[in-house]
């Protein structure tokens, strides 16, 4: 059966039940595996990184499934679609996967076929600029893809681009995608705005979108736009409350010094929007991760509260998580995660190598912010310590 | 090992449904690509077409072209300008720092209270064909594997009917086509769902569309088989996945082991993390080969720097955080019942050590990003649960869940919030009717505020200030 031509296909608006299928759900996995998955389901022996986006595991039966990992876009057009299945029919029997990072991986059974693949996918490049289609990377102790958000392309919530932000991060990081020369694996992510859709709370390094004015109220439409109780209900920090206007409408008034913009206000009243480009920053956050590997799961923590937001390749934004992963590189053991080796140094010493200056913003000031002081004497001297004893008077 | 999908599955070649003949699907050569101009000023992005990393405003302009072409021939349904249209509001976007989308806009396909995202420009007249640019969320394969037929099918479809820009894949897990207009979203639904047989992912207050990691297809520490698992749980709530029936959105995520790639942990409202119970099965030949150098650590996971000679020491047993591991006459040596199975030894000698046989899930709670107590991770409540077809056990105890969050979970309260808001302690008793353990916590409660209940307390809260009197002067 094709696919309809007609405008509206197989949809009736006059009849619109009539031949309906719902709740199907998504396609069955098993199809979708290339036969030495299917035969191999469940046997996985160990595996192997052979060399930086090149994997071999190896079954009980003695089969070897090898992985070819290549960065991908998360935003692709149909052509980029089409274009590596090409690559796949050709070299992978058909088959492709994508990685919960916006990787795809091809994955074929013997090395042979594993060097074809790789000597086609360096020919594939873009005609305009020349960027790689297909750069092969992401595994082992090195930067692999960011995983992030819509941003302009599709939010109405960002407080910054993401795509472009990504592709500038990964050119700047392009040769830890490549290679495996770091302590241990650096997750970096990135997410437009507060929403963090991209989850960056747990991340190595995390780019977050952040608004830094109040929301604008728009009297005028507010009352037919919005429900009022619940946009005062969705302030965090009751800082909303309902107002009148000079003529009589019902609206809202903001005590602007409790505002956090966190936009969950907006989420809830079109009338309220945040938008504003003066405003607008990134936000560096740095030791979070998702495995239970060695140290349990943990939050990424705010480490730089202001990066300006320069469109399209945010510099500043680059340079900074550069610096921050040089540091990293440099100092921490082996297998030790960002958080593992700021964790182990000491915050106060995480500053200092990465010779980022520690600011007000950096101490919580919201709910349960008390467990993030220390209680105890324990710390090490940097220059930021002998900075309050200067100040204290406390030294000559 | 049964591979039974729950309904019969359509097999289609791609010519059995494909919409383009083969001369439209090449239908510019490459020194056209090279000069084509979009109708747009975008100087910004333009900057982003150089660099080494894949570069989506190249892929967009390339593929600009193609439609314009398209468009010419009459052979596209929705304007064929829009991805010149959306690279000019984005690049407005980026000059201005502002996103250019208006709020919300609900729209949807009839008996789904989810799968499609409204989305208007607020520049429709500059940019006409965005001037609706709907999302349409579809339900990936669990472990993200396809064949291009399947690809190629959804390709044609959503670039006659929609933008042809589409993301693989969503933060949830979904393939999102990004941009159609109202009128295509009925059509599209019928298509996908009576010819390419997939359905429409989650949305709103709705389970999202379930994610696993890849498991058993390729991954030798899958200590349940994740897609299966999460194949079955996606189809047995089904009505849960596309009508809105829950305060807010509830996230299934399903991780093979507790190294954690789906990040279930983090992004799930409710988290399945493979586990063991048993014992670290030990090949001591191979851990020998390990200290000798015949293998490499990690499987090579670190050979782009020379960190030495592997020291099993320094890189295994000193790092183990339980202290649990020893060498003793050359013999590896795990005390089981102290390992919390962190998986770092098994990451770093696959060859040597294997997870136990004796496997299930652990269940944990509550995961989520800041909006709106704060970011959460998931909290631990089932520490062991067999996970095994059909899941009866499993999904009991999910219905239970959704059963007291549907009753007592407030508007756009995340699960994990629900639960902070009524205490874990009362949420495991009084809801789940689980007994407590210090499992659930890092540490007891430092204090000794506890809400007595009256039933604890002899004489109960009934106080008789003259029976005080009779003992104390005013």
């Amino acid at each position: 059966m094709a696919l309809s031509k007609d405008r509206l296909g197989r949809f009736d608006p006059d009849n619109p039940m009539a031949g309906r299928v719902t709740d199907i759900g998504p396609r069955h996995y098993w199809q979708f595996f290339p036969p030495v998955i299917q035969n191999n389901y469940g046997k996985w022996a160990y595996h192997e990184i052979l060399e930086p986006g090149v994997l071999v595991h190896v079954s009980e039966t003695g089969d070897k499934a090898f992985t070819v990992r290549c960065g991908g876009m998360r935003f692709v057009t149909v052509d980029f679609v089409r274009e590596l299945c090409d690559i796949a029919d050709r070299f992978s029997d058909g088959y492709v996967r994508f990685t919960t990072r916006n990787n795809v991986e091809f994955i074929v059974d013997s090395l042979e076929k594993v060097e074809a693949l790789k000597t086609e996918l360096a020919k594939h490049t873009f005609a305009i600029g020349g960027s790689l289609k297909f750069p092969v990377g992401g595994t082992g102790a090195g930067v692999t893809n960011i995983v992030h958000t819509q941003g302009f392309i599709h939010c109405h919530t960002a407080a910054v681009d993401a795509s472009s932000m990504v592709k500038a991060l990964m050119d700047g990081l392009f040769e830890h995608f490549t290679s495996m020369d770091l302590p241990a694996q650096v997750r970096v992510s990135m997410a437009c705005c507060l929403n963090m859709c991209g989850a960056v709370h747990c991340s190595d390094i995390a780019l977050l979108g952040y608004y830094r004015k109040p929301p604008a109220i728009d009297h005028e439409i507010l009352h037919k736009v919005c429900e009022i109780p619940l946009a005062i209900a969705a302030c965090p920090t009751a800082a909303i409350s309902p107002a009148k206007t000079e003529d009589g409408l019902k609206t809202v008034k903001i005590k602007v010094e409790r505002c956090m913009f966190c936009a969950n206000c907006y989420t809830m009243c079109p009338a309220l929007p945040m938008s504003d480009g003066q405003g607008q920053c990134v936000v560096m956050m740095a030791g979070g991760k998702v495995s239970n590997r060695i140290s349990p799961p943990t939050f990424s923590k705010v480490v730089i509260p202001y990066l300006p937001n320069n469109h399209p390749r945010f510099p500043e934004v680059v340079e900074a998580t550069k610096q921050v992963l040089n540091a990293y590189a440099a100092d921490a053991r082996k297998y030790e995660r960002v958080g593992d080796w700021a964790e182990r140094i000491g915050w106060e010493k995480f500053f200092e190598k990465c010779n980022l200056p520690f600011t007000e913003h950096l101490i919580d000031d919201y709910r349960l912010a008390y467990d993030t002081y220390r209680t105890n004497t324990q710390f090490k001297y940097t220059e930021a310590a002998w900075a309050v004893t200067r100040a204290a008077e406390g030294e000559e | 090992m049964a591979f039974e999908p729950k309904r019969p599955q359509k097999t289609y070649t791609y010519d059995d449904v494909r919409l383009f003949t083969d001369a439209e699907l090449n239908n510019y050569t490459a020194e056209e690509e090279k000069n084509f101009k979009i109708k747009h000023d975008i100087p910004l992005l333009e900057e982003l077409e150089s660099g080494p990393w894949p570069s989506f405003v190249a892929d967009s302009k390339r593929y600009a072209l193609r439609r314009r072409k398209l468009g010419e021939e009459g052979k596209l349904l929705i304007n064929p300008d829009v991805v010149e249209d959306l690279l000019g509001q984005v690049e407005l976007s980026m000059v201005h720092g502002e996103t250019h989308w208006k709020h919300g806009g609900i729209v949807g396909v009839i008996g789904y209270g989810g799968g499609v995202i409204g989305r208007y420009s607020d520049l429709a007249a500059k940019y006409p064909g965005v001037a609706h640019f709907h999302t349409v969320r579809v339900a990936q394969v669990p472990s993200k594997f396809y064949n291009t037929a399947f690809l190629r099918s959804l390709a044609d479809l959503w670039e006659y009917r929609g933008s042809g820009l589409l993301n693989l894949h969503g933060s949830t897990g979904d393939i999102i086509f990004l941009g159609t207009f109202t009128e295509q979203l009925e059509p599209l639904f019928a298509e996908l769902t009576r010819v390419l047989d997939v359905d429409l992912g989650g949305s709103g207050s709705n389970l999202r569309t379930p994610e696993c990691c890849l498991g058993k297809a390729r991954c030798q520490y899958a200590l349940y088989d994740t897609q299966e698992m999460c194949y079955e749980m996606t189809m047995h709530y089904q009505d849960t996945l596309h009508r809105p029936a829950f305060p807010y959105k509830f996230k299934f995520k399903f991780d093979g082991c507790p190294n954690g790639c789906v990040a279930s942990i983090a992004r799930a409202d409710m988290s399945f993390i493979g586990t063991w119970c048993d014992d670290i099965r030990i090949d001591q030949d191979a851990v020998q080969g390990y200290i000798n150098g015949a293998f490499p650590p990690g499987g090579g996971s670190h050979s782009g720097r020379d960190w030495g000679k592997f020291d099993i020491y320094a890189e295994v047993i000193n790092r183990c955080p339980t202290g649990c591991m020893s060498l003793e006459y050359g013999k590896l040596v795990i005390d089981n019942p102290n390992c919390t199975r962190c998986m770092h030894c098994i990451n770093t000698m696959p060859r040597a050590l294997r997870p136990g046989v004796e496997t299930g899930v652990s269940i944990l709670i509550g995961g989520k990003a800041p909006i709106l107590e704060g970011a959460q991770l998931s909290t631990l409540i089932v520490p062991f649960m067999k996970a095994e077809p059909p899941y009866d056990n499993v999904k009991e105890f999910i219905d239970k869940v959704f059963e007291w969050w549907m009753e007592d979970g407030k508007n756009r309260e995340r699960i994990g919030e629900s639960i902070q808001r009524v205490g874990l302690q009362r949420f495991v008793s009084d809801i789940l009717g689980l007994p407590v353990a210090p499992q659930m916590v890092k540490e007891p409660r430092t204090n000794p505020y506890i809400f007595w209940k009256e039933e604890d307390v002899p004489g109960g809260f009934e106080r008789d200030i003259d029976d005080y009197r009779s003992r104390h002067a005013r």
